[in-house]
């Protein structure tokens, strides 16, 4: 301890730190992905919004000096994008995967064709709250530096849990997914309320890809996203479309990403491949003892392309 | 991401002919215009390691008579492969550099033996006679910078522990990690290095996790080998740790944080090639060079070095510059393991293709390379 190391300490402590560092952008894609889902579509573009709302984020946070204006701008641009998917799915006969698939190409290219004059440039970051303050081991205080981001990220979950009960929009929501004839026959219009779910879900995810660019790692560049984006998603389906379960398995795979760096630095350095692989070795093992041959995925809207 | 490479690479030939029109009027350097072609794994601005690529051929491009094509993102695969027969077809480069060190074996040199008339310079192969004359591999001896910035790194460290971020445990890495550790116990016997391989050139978030975790541990001064070191020297300056760069100089990010660094100088070398094909001289098929030969270089020091940390470093410095060199890896030398790996009275100086065969992590260094 005198040489301000804490050994061994390093592991669970990194762990719990990766958890709330490295879970912020798993939860918003993944509670955004949910709304989306619970109304019957699936929207596997949130890969290109997580990028193009971690650039726009940056870019906006580079130019006016505010990182707050830069995640109000990350979060329309995922709106944006969310709507252009809605809007081609609205046609009919289109493939909703499919055009999640396109989307997802153009929202990393059109980033990465937008982002290169912000690779070099430092942009203003958002600012973090000590909730380490009642500790003097310097590591615990960094392990508990908090961005607010992750706080509303962690009180949206149960919002998301209760509204998808008992409030009316929750119901609506659940209604287009579950069957849009009963949707339709109550005088809504399904595709209205999909444009809506679509877009709250591509404001999330940028407002996740903000959290990478301005807080964690922190800056723009073409490798941040690395398909975090496209595990969010198949996250939803590993937390059985229910965001108090999105909120665990996020905080999951932000603490089995910190693991494999965590056991190299105490010395644990053999198989560092194996444990840099952690979180889908994780989602394997899930889904492997969750899945059953005699009956669907429990949870899954009826609607949805992939299990219709 | 496959998409858009076509259409960007049009783009570029577009922005070359652009160039080279409003340049028609100039004296024409070469007979007739030369193609050369740029291929890079990752991303042309990455602040680091493809972007020091990238400043050697933007060098190139303001050469009249030549034509740069460039590619960026492309797989260590049999895409390379494609990336070159598409470029000398549809492109008519008569001059490639494939600047990723996993381009080399198979797919550059069977390349080579198919196009006999054609050059190809690859950055960090080991050439043998057995490969294709037409083929070349060139690269620097970028370990010297590196143990300066061991130097400067022994000697500002106050805990005597350096942190170094690596991607993947292949030779050049290793060497840079061990002569960055040699350069540090040279100035500071009992210090050491904890090293934490990522497993890719560019994961922003493990790189950002191996940082943090590596503070946890102590290390207060931190280098890398990642293709963008800009996540890791931002995130250890925030923790209030020192840092040394790597590829480019990237004070800019930290500047009270940044102690020195090991740069990348392709703005010298690839002219000079350009230049002796011109004249119709062979580039020798195994090119080296260091600090003597302006391959590469050490960044300026920051304010936080130490008159004593500067005046070590420029004594290591003058003694690579000397006539004679300097061998830092030296007979009777022991891995981390307590192996001797160079036995006692061989010392293996830079050129020595030895070095570059490297698969060991010498006593001081903690961590594996499986």
């Amino acid at each position: 301890m005198a040489d301000g190391s804490i050994g061994l300490w390093t592991v669970p402590l990194a762990v719990l730190g990766g958890a709330i560092r490295v879970s912020t952008p798993f939860l918003f894609v993944s509670l955004g992905e949910c709304i989306t889902e619970r109304s019957g579509r699936i929207n596997l573009g949130l890969e290109g919004t997580l990028v193009m709302g971690a650039m726009s984020a940056y870019g906006i946070s580079y130019l006016t000096g505010s990182p707050w204006l830069g995640v109000l701008a990350a979060g329309i641009t995922g709106a944006l994008l969310g709507a252009l998917h809605a809007g081609i799915c609205s046609l009919p006969r289109v493939n909703d995967v499919a055009v999640g698939i396109a989307l997802m190409l153009f929202g990393t290219g059109l980033a990465f064709y937008l982002g290169k004059p912000l690779i070099e440039p430092t942009a203003p970051r958002l600012p973090a709250i000590d909730f380490g303050w009642w500790s003097d081991i310097p590591q615990v205080r960094a392990a508990l530096r908090v961005n607010v981001l992750f706080l509303i990220g962690v009180a949206l979950a149960p919002i998301l849990y209760w509204a998808f009960r008992t409030t009316r929009w929750g119901l609506l929501l659940r209604t287009a997914g579950e069957s849009s004839d009963a949707a339709r026959a109550m005088g809504h219009s399904v595709l209205l309320i999909r444009l809506r779910a679509t877009m709250v879900g591509g404001f999330l995810a940028g407002i996740g890809g903000s959290f990478l660019s301005l807080f964690y790692p922190g800056s723009w560049n073409e490798g941040l996203s690395s398909g975090q984006g496209i595990t969010a998603v198949a996250l939803v389906i590993f937390a059985r479309w229910d965001p108090l379960l999105c909120l665990w398995a996020s905080l999951a795979f932000g603490g089995a990403a910190a693991l494999g760096p965590a056991l190299q630095s105490v010395g644990v350095t053999s198989g560092y491949h194996l444990f840099n692989a952690a979180p889908y070795i994780l989602t394997l093992a899930i889904m492997i003892i969750t899945c059953s041959p005699k009956r669907t995925l429990t949870g899954a809207p009826a609607e949805l392309s992939i299990t219709r | 991401m496959d998409f858009g490479r076509i259409s960007r690479r049009h783009l570029l030939q577009g922005g070359a002919a652009l160039t080279l029109g409003a340049a028609a009027g100039a004296r024409p350097a070469f007979a007739a215009e030369t193609t050369i072609g740029f291929i890079y794994v990752g991303s042309r601005d990455d602040y680091g390691y493809n972007q020091a690529h990238a400043q050697g051929a933007a060098a190139l491009k303001k050469i009249p008579g030549l034509k740069v094509v460039e590619e960026e993102k492309v797989p260590e695969t049999d895409a390379v492969e494609k990336t070159i027969e598409s470029m000398i077809n549809l492109d008519g480069a008569t001059l490639l550099f494939p600047t990723s060190f996993g381009y080399y074996n198979p797919h550059m040199i069977k390349m080579a033996a198919k196009y006999p008339k054609l050059r190809f310079e690859h950055c960090g192969g080991l050439w043998t006679d057995k490969d294709p004359k037409n083929a070349g591999s060139y690269f620097g001896y970028i370990d010297e910078a590196q143990y300066i910035s061991g130097i400067v790194a022994g000697l500002t460290s106050k805990s005597g522990k350096l942190g170094f971020v690596a991607a993947k445990p292949i030779p050049q890495v290793l060497r840079n990690i061990n002569a960055f550790t040699l350069g540090a116990k040279s100035v500071n016997p009992k210090a050491t290095t904890q090293v934490i391989f990522t497993g890719d050139w560019s994961m922003p978030v493990k790189e950002a996790e191996a940082t943090n975790s590596l503070i946890d541990q102590g290390v207060d001064v931190l280098t890398c080998h990642v293709d963008g070191p800009k996540t890791m020297v931002e995130n250890a300056a925030r923790r209030g740790a020192f840092v040394c760069g790597y590829h480019t100089n990237q004070s800019a990010l930290a500047p009270k944080a940044y102690l020195t660094g090991a740069e990348w100088n392709w703005e010298a070398l690839y002219p000079k090639f350009v230049k002796m094909i011109a004249a119709g001289e062979s580039i020798p098929n195994f090119y080296r060079g260091g600090l003597k030969e302006e391959i590469v270089k050490v960044s300026a020091y920051g304010e936080a070095v130490s008159p004593e940390a500067r005046k070590a470093a420029d004594e290591a410095k003058a003694k690579f510059l000397s006539a004679d060199g300097f061998a830092i890896f030296k007979g009777g030398l022991v891995d981390n393991k307590g192996k001797t790996v160079i036995a006692a009275g061989t010392d293996r100086g830079q050129k020595d293709p030895e070095l570059e065969k490297m698969d060991y992590l010498v006593e001081g260094v903690i961590g594996a390379t499986s």
